[in-house]
C-alpha cells in the first residue's frame, strides 16, 4: 500500500524513452550460453505478447525474468518450452536451434505453475515418467528417482499420490520429476506462487541450494520481485512484451535503466523537474513543484540543461532529521503524514511540497517515532539519486 | 497468465489434424441414422397418404392445415397444459429439495443428490406401472382414503389427467433438482443474509434475491422438465384415458393405427417445433447469465 | 431463518417421499401371495418362481442383453472416438458439434422412434434386432460423448503438455496420461449407455419386429394385458438392476482417482 501511493502520486510516466537493451553476456569465459534467445516475437492475434526479446543465459545460472502479468514472460518460458513457437527470431539451447522441435525432443524440463503432476500416478512414478518415456533401463530408473527425490528431501513418500500430499511437497516432486531427466535447462513457471508465505520462503533458499549443488540452469518466471532477487543471478525485467533491463540483482535494483524498472523493483521516491546549470561536479537540478528549492545531484555531464527530468530514490537512501544537518548537500523539507510501524523497521510516509508522497524508513527501535504533522528534513548523498530523461 | 488463453490449442497443429479424422465414423453414424430420419419425415409431412397407408410423393400442406381442426387442437392444447402443469409442479416439489440440498452439510450433498438420482435410473415404465398399482380404483391410496374415512366412494384416480400429470410429475422431478441444486450451490449464502440484514422479508428475499440469482437454474429445470413432459407417450398411455390423450399418443396412433404417416409427420415436426422453441428460450438465458454467474 | 428451514425441509421430505413411495409400493407387492386383491395375504416368492419359467420373458431378457451389450460397446467405440476427435478442432466447431449433440438427447424420443422407423421401412430392412442396435447406438453416442468430453475438459491441459514437457510423444502421452485419468468416465459412460439401453421403450417399440420382442415391450404388453403379481416381480427386478449398475458406476468412479 504504502508502495503503491508513493508511486500513484507522480505525475505518471506512460512511455519509455530508454529503448530495450540487448543483453549482452560479458562472457570472459570460453562456454557456448546454454541459451541464446535471438530476437523472438510472438504475436496473440493483434496483439503483439513478445516484442524482440533476446537474451543469453550461461551454464549453471539461475536466470529469472520478472515482471507483472501479462508481460510476455509465460510466453517467452513455452517458447523455451516448445509449446509455443516464435513467429520471429531464433531459440537456441545448446547451440542447436529449436525451432520446430516439438517439446517431447527439447533438452529442457518444465516445473509447471500448477505442478501439473499426474494425479493417478505415484510421486515415485511421476517423477520415473520422463525416463520411461526415453525408455531407459528399469534399474537406472529406480537409482535416479531415488537420487531425485533425496535431492528435494521426499524419501519415504514415493508411494504416495500427488493429491496425498501438501503443496510444498507436491511442488518438490515437480522439481524431482524435472531434474532427474539432467535437462540443460530447468524452466521454472511461477515455482513458488502456489505456496504460502512462509513455505515460499523456506522454499527460495532450499530451491537455491538445490539449483547450486546439482549446477542446474535455471530460467524462472516470475511477478515476485524479491524472490527473483533473492534466488538468481541475473535477472531480466520484461513490461508489454519487451526486455527491459538485464543484469544482476544488484545492477537492476540500483541502476534500474527506466522508472518503470525503478518502481518495479522496489519502492521508487520521485520528484519531476528539470536540469540546470553545472555546478562543479554536480548539477542543478529544478523541481517542478516551485515550492521546492533546488537540489544539487551528481550525474552524468552530459546532458544539457533545461531537460525534462524524473529524480529517483530509494527508501534506504534517505534519511530522516528532525534538526536541519548542517552541510548535507541534498536536503528536502516534508511533513510526516503517516507512521507505519512494521518492528524490524518504521516505515513512514512523507509529504514533499505540494504533490508528492514520499516513504523513508528508519530500522527499529533506534529513534523515537515521528509523528503525523512533524516537520522533518530528508537529505541522502548527492551521488544516490537516479535521475530519468524523458 | 498468458496459459489461459493460448491454452493447450498450440501444442501442434498438425497433431491435431489428424486427430480430428478420430470424429468422422460418428459423424457419419448421426448423419446417416438420425439426420436423414429426420429429414425424411421432414419430407413425409409434405406428401400425402395412400389409399393403402403408403406415400404418395406429390407436395402438399394439407397434412398441416388438417391439424388446425379442432380434435387435434384440443389434443395440441391439453398437451401444452399437462406439460406446463407438470413443470410448476416439479418447481414448487424441486425448489425445496434443491434448496435444502445445497444447504446441507458439503459431505451429506453427493448422496442426497444420488438418492433424488436413483429414481431416475429405474425403467420408466416400471415407474409409471407403480402409479397403476397406487392410483387403481381398489388401489392402495383408494384404500387409504375409505378407511380413513376421508371419502366414502373410492374415487376415479387412473385413466385420467390427474393421474397423467402425477405420473409426468413423478418420472421427470429429478431433471428439475439438478439444475436447481447446481444454482443454489452457486448462491452465495452471504447474499441472503445481506437481504435479511437489511429488512428483507422472507417473500422479498426468495422472490427479490434468490429467483433472480437462480434464473438460470429455474430456466434450465423448467426447460428439462417441460420437454419430455409435452413429448410424452408412456405415461399418458398407461396413466391416462382416453380423453387424455396427448401429441406423443398421436404421433404414435398415426403411424401405426391409422396409418396415416403424412399426417403423423406433420404432427411430428409440430412438436419438434415447440419443444426447439423451448430449448431457444433455454439458450438464450444461459447466454444472458452465462457472465456473470461464471465470474465466481 | 429457522421456520423457513423447517417449511423447506418439509417439503423436501415429502418430495423424497413421492419419489420412493411408489418404488417400495411395488417392490413390497412383488412378495404379497394375494392374486388380484391390493390386501395383505403373506409373504411369498412365487411370482419370482413364475418369472423363470416363462419362456417368453426369459427370450425378452436375452434380446434385451444383446442389444444393450452390442450398442453399448459400438456407441462407446464411436462416441469415445469422436470425444477424442473433437479435442482436434477449432473451438467453434466443437461449439457446433456440442450443441447438435444434445439434438438427439432433446428431441421426443417418439419422433426418434417413428423416424427411424420409416427409415427402415423405406430402405426395405426387415425390423428386428438389427435395427434396435442401430437405434439404440444413435441415441448413445451424444451421451458417452458428452460424459467423456465433460471429463476431459475438467483435465488440467498441463497435464498433457506435462507428458510432452518429458519425452511423451502424442500415443505415450493418451497411453499413459489422458487415457488412465478418462477411465472413470470412460466406464461411467458404458454403464450409462448399458442402462439406457436395457431401458429403453420408444425407439425399441417402434424399430422392433416381432421377433426382437425386449425386456420392456414385454412388460408394456403384460402391463396392456392387465395388472398381474408377475409384474410386480418383473418390475422389482428392474429396479434391482438398475440399482446394481449405478452402485457399480459409483464404486467405480470412486476407486479411480
Amino acid at each position: 500500500m504504502t508502495a503503491d501511493t508513493a508511486v500513484r502520486s507522480q505525475p505518471s510516466m506512460a512511455t519509455f524513452s530508454t529503448p530495450p537493451v540487448i543483453a549482452s553476456c560479458s562472457s570472459s569465459s570460453s562456454v557456448p550460453p546454454t541459451i541464446e534467445i535471438q530476437g523472438i516475437v510472438r504475436r496473440h492475434g493483434a496483439v503483439t505478447a513478445v516484442d524482440r526479446v533476446s537474451f543469453e543465459v550461461r551454464r549453471g545460472e539461475f536466470f529469472s525474468i520478472l515482471g507483472p502479468s501479462g508481460a510476455g514472460k509465460t510466453s517467452v518460458l513455452r517458447m523455451l518450452a516448445g509449446f509455443e513457437d516464435p513467429d520471429d527470431g531464433d531459440v537456441r539451447i545448446d547451440g542447436r536451434s529449436m525451432l520446430g522441435v516439438p517439446p517431447n525432443r527439447r533438452p529442457v524440463n518444465l516445473v509447471f505453475q500448477s505442478y501439473a503432476l499426474f494425479p493417478h500416478l505415484t510421486v515415485k512414478d511421476n517423477v520415473a515418467f520422463g525416463l520411461k518415456m526415453r525408455r531407459v533401463p528399469a534399474g537406472q530408473i529406480d537409482e535416479e528417482v531415488r537420487h531425485a527425490l533425496a535431492m528435494v528431501k521426499l524419501v519415504g513418500k514415493e508411494s504416495r499420490k500427488p493429491g496425498q500430499l501438501s503443496g510444498g511437497e507436491q511442488q518438490r516432486v515437480a522439481l524431482a520429476r524435472a531434474l532427474v531427466n539432467k535437462p540443460a535447462v530447468v524452466l521454472l513457471d511461477e515455482p513458488l506462487a502456489a505456496l504460502d508465505q512462509q513455505l515460499r520462503q523456506a522454499m527460495q533458499v532450499e530451491l537455491k541450494s538445490i539449483q547450486e549443488q546439482a549446477g542446474l540452469t535455471c530460467v524462472c518466471v516470475t511477478h515476485h520481485q524479491e524472490e527473483a532477487m533473492m534466488m538468481s543471478d541475473r535477472i531480466a525485467v520484461m513490461h508489454q512484451g519487451r526486455m527491459w533491463q538485464v543484469g544482476t540483482p544488484r545492477e537492476v535494483y540500483a541502476r534500474p535503466c527506466n522508472l518503470f524498472v525503478s518502481r518495479f523493483l522496489g519502492v521508487s521516491n520521485e520528484l519531476p523537474g528539470r536540469l540546470g546549470d553545472r555546478v562543479g561536479e554536480d548539477r542543478l537540478f529544478h523541481p517542478t513543484d516551485s515550492d521546492l528549492p533546488p537540489l544539487l545531484l551528481r550525474t552524468e555531464p552530459t546532458e544539457p540543461p533545461g531537460r525534462l527530468a524524473t529524480l529517483s530514490l530509494r527508501p534506504e537512501q534517505l534519511r530522516i532529521s528532525r534538526d536541519r544537518p548542517a552541510d548535507a548537500c541534498p536536503l528536502l523539507s516534508g511533513r510526516i503524514d503517516k507512521t507505519l510501524f512494521a518492528g524490524s523497521e518504521t516505515k513512514y510516509l512523507i509529504r514533499i511540497g505540494r504533490e508528492s508522497l514520499w516513504e523513508a524508513r528508519t530500522s527499529g527501535s533506534e529513534t523515537p517515532a515521528l509523528t503525523p504533522g512533524e516537520h522533518i528534513f530528508l537529505h541522502w548523498a548527492s551521488s544516490d539519486g537516479r535521475l530519468f530523461f524523458e | 497468465m498468458q496459459t489461459r488463453t493460448t491454452g493447450s490449442g498450440t501444442v501442434s497443429p498438425r497433431e491435431s489434424c489428424r486427430s480430428s479424422w478420430l470424429a468422422v465414423p460418428a459423424l457419419v453414424w448421426m448423419a446417416l441414422f438420425f439426420l436423414v430420419p429426420l429429414g425424411l419425415v421432414f419430407a413425409i409431412s409434405f406428401a400425402s397418404r395412400g389409399t393403402y397407408g403408403g406415400i404418395v410423393w406429390e407436395f402438399t400442406t394439407a397434412n398441416y392445415l388438417d391439424l388446425l381442426h379442432p380434435l387435434y387442437g384440443k389434443i395440441l392444447g391439453h398437451s401444452l397444459w399437462y406439460a406446463t402443469l407438470t413443470t410448476a409442479c416439479c418447481f414448487v416439489l424441486g425448489f425445496p429439495l434443491a434448496y435444502v440440498i445445497a444447504r446441507s452439510p458439503a459431505r451429506w450433498q453427493p448422496a442426497l443428490l444420488l438418492l433424488v438420482m436413483l429414481p431416475f435410473w429405474t425403467n420408466f415404465l416400471v415407474r409409471t406401472y407403480a402409479w397403476m398399482i397406487l392410483l387403481r380404483h381398489d388401489g392402495l391410496i383408494n384404500n387409504a382414503l375409505v378407511s380413513l374415512g376421508l371419502v366414502t366412494d373410492r374415487l376415479e384416480l387412473l385413466y385420467t389427467p390427474t393421474a397423467v400429470v402425477i405420473g409426468l410429475v413423478y418420472g421427470y422431478l429429478p431433471f428439475m433438482v439438478l439444475p436447481l441444486y447446481v444454482a443454489v450451490e452457486r448462491l452465495d449464502p452471504a447474499l441472503v443474509e445481506a437481504a435479511w440484514d437489511l429488512y428483507a422479508s422472507r417473500w422479498a428475499v426468495f422472490s427479490r434475491v434468490v429467483v433472480p440469482l437462480t434464473m438460470p437454474g429455474i430456466v434450465g429445470g423448467c426447460v428439462l422438465v417441460f420437454i419430455p413432459s409435452i413429448g410424452s407417450f408412456i405415461t399418458p398411455d398407461l396413466l391416462g384415458g382416453a380423453r387424455s390423450m396427448m401429441i406423443g399418443n398421436l404421433i404414435q396412433h398415426e403411424y401405426l393405427v391409422a396409418r396415416d404417416w403424412p399426417l403423423g409427420s406433420a404432427v411430428s415436426f409440430v412438436l419438434m417445433a415447440v419443444v426447439m422453441a423451448a430449448v431457444a428460450l433455454h439458450y438464450r438465458q444461459a447466454d444472458r447469465s452465462a457472465g456473470p454467474v461464471d465470474e465466481r | 431463518m429457522t421456520r423457513k428451514a423447517v417449511g423447506l425441509r418439509a417439503v423436501s421430505l415429502l418430495a423424497l417421499l413421492f419419489l420412493y413411495g411408489p418404488i417400495l409400493v411395488l417392490v413390497a407387492y412383488s412378495f404379497n401371495a394375494a392374486h388380484l386383491s391390493m390386501a395383505w395375504h403373506g409373504t411369498t416368492l412365487k411370482w419370482y418362481v413364475a418369472l423363470i419359467h416363462d419362456e417368453a420373458l426369459l427370450a425378452a431378457t436375452a434380446n434385451s442383453v444383446v442389444i444393450a451389450v452390442v450398442s453399448t460397446i459400438g456407441a462407446t467405440v464411436l462416441g469415445g472416438l469422436l470425444a477424442f476427435g473433437m479435442e482436434g478442432m477449432s473451438r467453434s466447431r466443437q461449439q457446433l458439434l456440442e450443441g447438435s449433440l444434445v439434438l438427439p438427447l432433446m428431441i421426443p424420443e417418439v419422433m426418434m422412434g417413428v423416424a427411424l422407423m420409416l427409415f427402415f421401412l423405406l430402405l426395405n430392412m426387415p425390423l428386428g434386432l438389427t435395427t434396435v442396435i442401430l437405434g439404440h447406438i444413435v441415441f448413445n453416442i451424444p451421451l458417452v460423448t458428452i460424459m467423456i468430453r465433460t471429463r476431459l475438459r475438467k483435465l488440467d491441459p498441463a497435464l498433457r503438455e506435462a507428458a510432452a514437457d518429458l519425452g511423451a510423444d502424442a500415443w505415450d502421452t493418451f497411453r499413459y496420461v489422458t487415457f488412465p485419468l478418462l477411465r472413470p468416465a470412460v466406464w461411467g459412460a458404458v454403464l450409462v449407455a448399458f442402462t439406457v439401453s436395457l431401458d429403453d421403450f420408444l425407439v425399441t417399440f417402434f424399430t422392433a419386429g416381432p421377433g426382437a420382442t425386449t425386456l420392456p415391450l414385454k412388460v408394456y404388453s403384460m402391463i396392456k394385458s392387465g395388472v398381474t403379481p408377475e409384474i410386480n416381480a418383473l418390475s422389482a427386478l428392474l429396479v434391482a438392476v438398475s440399482m446394481a449398475c449405478v452402485a457399480l458406476s459409483l464404486h467405480l468412479q470412486r476407486r479411480e482417482v
